[in-house]
């Protein structure tokens, strides 16, 4: 009777948990795994103005990836990039250091307060640092009434201005992993290595360090790869010649519509991504600590 | 350390962060011509806002995609989350891999790979690839928040209820539906945000007939500063505090 129930309701479970699946990977299949075939495929064919893509099958593209002119731009990028997450990893393990530390109801609106840019337009807020920065804009105008500079600096269409908008943009994303490390780092091991005699620099580096280093590397990840890929920033602040990896490819996809390279280029990225969570899971599973999904 | 350090600190760092955003708000409401000098308050960028046709069709080209993404998006995204939590099934570990690929990998890859499926499969660059877009990148968000409420969920009412006879359908709506609703709320709040401030992935896949706001305000702030932007700016910043508000409140609530 029990056992005759139980497939009854198994029976009726089916269509829904069926229907579901089959919803769920359909939709993955055909809008992830299958356009990535796609650009990998694309990566090794040969550029054609009509159909975009044509035989015969070449590793052209990549050679010229290493052509001397892009090699520049990509090593730029990953120069910009690194500086961005290096920029945002100081500034924000300090800070989040520092949240760890305020009265829990404080820290509550402290972390909304973070969090508002994430919901808020980053086109807009690229353009309100334009603002800031233009020639006549509100620094230059502000420091020439105070005196302390002459004439305008030249702050737009700069590294400086493509790293500022990158960092302003990613901080968040480097903050927040860094502060869930923080405020789980108990006070106690602080203490006992105190008492075990080590200094505060000591400590620092043997205890808090390698406590933090999942958030550490989490937030490198979630900082270096986007810095590389939003090419609305070098658009907006750079001017021509301070390009991401994300401009060569929207150039190559939307303009000189050279698809394969594109295409190539954006495997780059994505090598550079697989490198990078490979390290992030592996450093995760020797610190003993699961992933989110 | 001296209490005042970290303070002192905390409070630079969100100075920086806000005065962007406070400068593009004040100066929304500037006379001036230039944008740059103070020129006495007005709404005449606003008026010019509302004024400007293809702007305000923009506008709702965006609004309607969002609303559309963010409820496709709960519905498949909360779904997979019920599937993920409840059942055990082969490659259950490959579909967690995939979200969590999909929302990790650069922007910039997952726009060209679509835009490559949309002109080989034939699908028009408008509406339709921009949705198919956006439901992608929100789904793992949406999973993610459902999955965490129903982490937190004794396992045990489910499992009552269908020994009471109801159907797995029958259940689902009426024990798991209202358990997972803050979840729900938040996540079609998320990923109607997402998809409202995309740039990356529809500089890609939108079409000359469907033009949403993002790329609209990217082709006019490239080239120097257009004052219609702040206020334009200014009304999407509202905006999103309040859906972010909203989402904290529904979340709040539901914890207490």
């Amino acid at each position: 009777m029990m056992k005759h129930r139980r497939r009854m309701f198994r029976g009726l479970r089916q269509p829904f948990r069926t229907g579901v699946l089959v919803l769920v990977w359909g939709w993955l299949l055909a809008l992830v795994l299958v356009p990535n075939l796609l650009v990998i495929a694309a990566s090794f064919l040969t550029r054609d103005p009509g159909t975009f893509i044509s035989l015969p099958v070449t590793l052209e593209n990549y050679r010229s990836l290493m052509d001397p002119l892009y090699l520049e731009v990509f090593l730029h990028s990953l120069y910009m990039a690194s500086v961005t997450t290096l920029v945002c990893l100081l500034i924000g393990y300090p800070f989040a250091w520092a949240l760890s530390r305020v009265g829990k109801e404080r820290q509550l609106l402290l972390i909304f307060l973070l969090i508002v840019p994430f919901w808020t337009n980053s086109l807009v807020r690229t353009y309100a640092l334009k603002l800031l920065m233009a020639t006549n804009g509100l620094i230059n105008n502000g420091l020439m009434a105070l005196g302390v500079i002459d004439e305008p600096m030249r702050m737009l269409y700069t590294e400086g201005a493509v790293i500022v908008g990158l960092v302003y943009l990613l901080l968040p994303f480097m903050i927040l992993p860094l502060y869930s490390v923080f405020d789980d780092l108990r006070q106690e091991l602080l203490l006992a290595s105190h008492d075990l005699g080590a200094g505060r620099f000591s400590t620092f580096i043997h205890v808090v360090v390698p406590l933090t280093l999942p958030g550490i590397l989490a937030g490198v990840m979630l900082v270096l790869l986007p810095a590389m890929g939003l090419f609305f920033v070098p658009d907006i602040l750079g001017g021509s010649r301070n390009l991401l990896v994300g401009n060569v490819i929207k150039n190559q996809f939307l303009d000189a519509r050279d698809w394969p390279f594109g295409a190539a280029a954006a495997i780059l990225l994505t090598l550079a991504m697989a490198l990078l969570l490979f390290t992030h899971r592996l450093s995760q599973r020797r610190l003993g600590e699961g992933g989110d999904l | 350390m001296t209490r005042w350090l970290p303070q002192a600190y905390l409070s630079l760092v969100y100075l920086a962060l806000y005065i962007p955003i406070a400068v593009l708000v004040v100066f929304s409401f500037n006379d001036g011509r230039t944008g740059y000098r103070w020129g006495g308050f007005s709404l005449r960028w606003y008026e010019a806002l509302f004024n400007n046709s293809a702007m305000m069709q923009a506008l709702w080209n965006s609004l309607w995609l969002a609303v559309s993404a963010a409820t496709l998006s709960t519905l498949i995204g909360s779904l997979t989350a019920l599937a993920l939590h409840r059942y055990r099934f082969r490659g259950k570990r490959a579909l967690r891999g995939m979200l969590f690929v999909v929302m990790m990998s650069p922007e910039i890859v997952l726009a060209i790979s679509l835009l490559a499926l949309f002109l080989l499969v034939g699908i028009e660059l408008g509406y339709v690839s921009l949705l198919l877009a956006h439901v992608t990148f929100c789904l793992p968000f949406v999973v993610i928040t459902v999955m965490a409420r129903l982490s937190g969920f004794d396992d045990r009412l489910p499992e009552a209820a269908r020994d009471l006879g109801a159907t797995d359908f029958i259940m689902t709506r009426t024990v798991l539906l209202p358990v997972i609703m803050p979840a729900l709320l938040a996540g079609w709040l998320l990923g109607f945000t997402l998809s409202l401030d995309d740039v990356v992935v529809s500089t890609f896949v939108s079409g000359p007939g469907y033009e949403i706001l993002p790329l609209r305000i990217y082709s006019m702030v490239r080239v120097g500063l257009k004052p219609e932007v702040n206020a334009l700016g200014t009304l999407l910043l509202v905006f999103s505090l309040l859906m972010l508000l909203m989402s904290q409140w529904i979340l709040a609530r539901s914890k207490r």
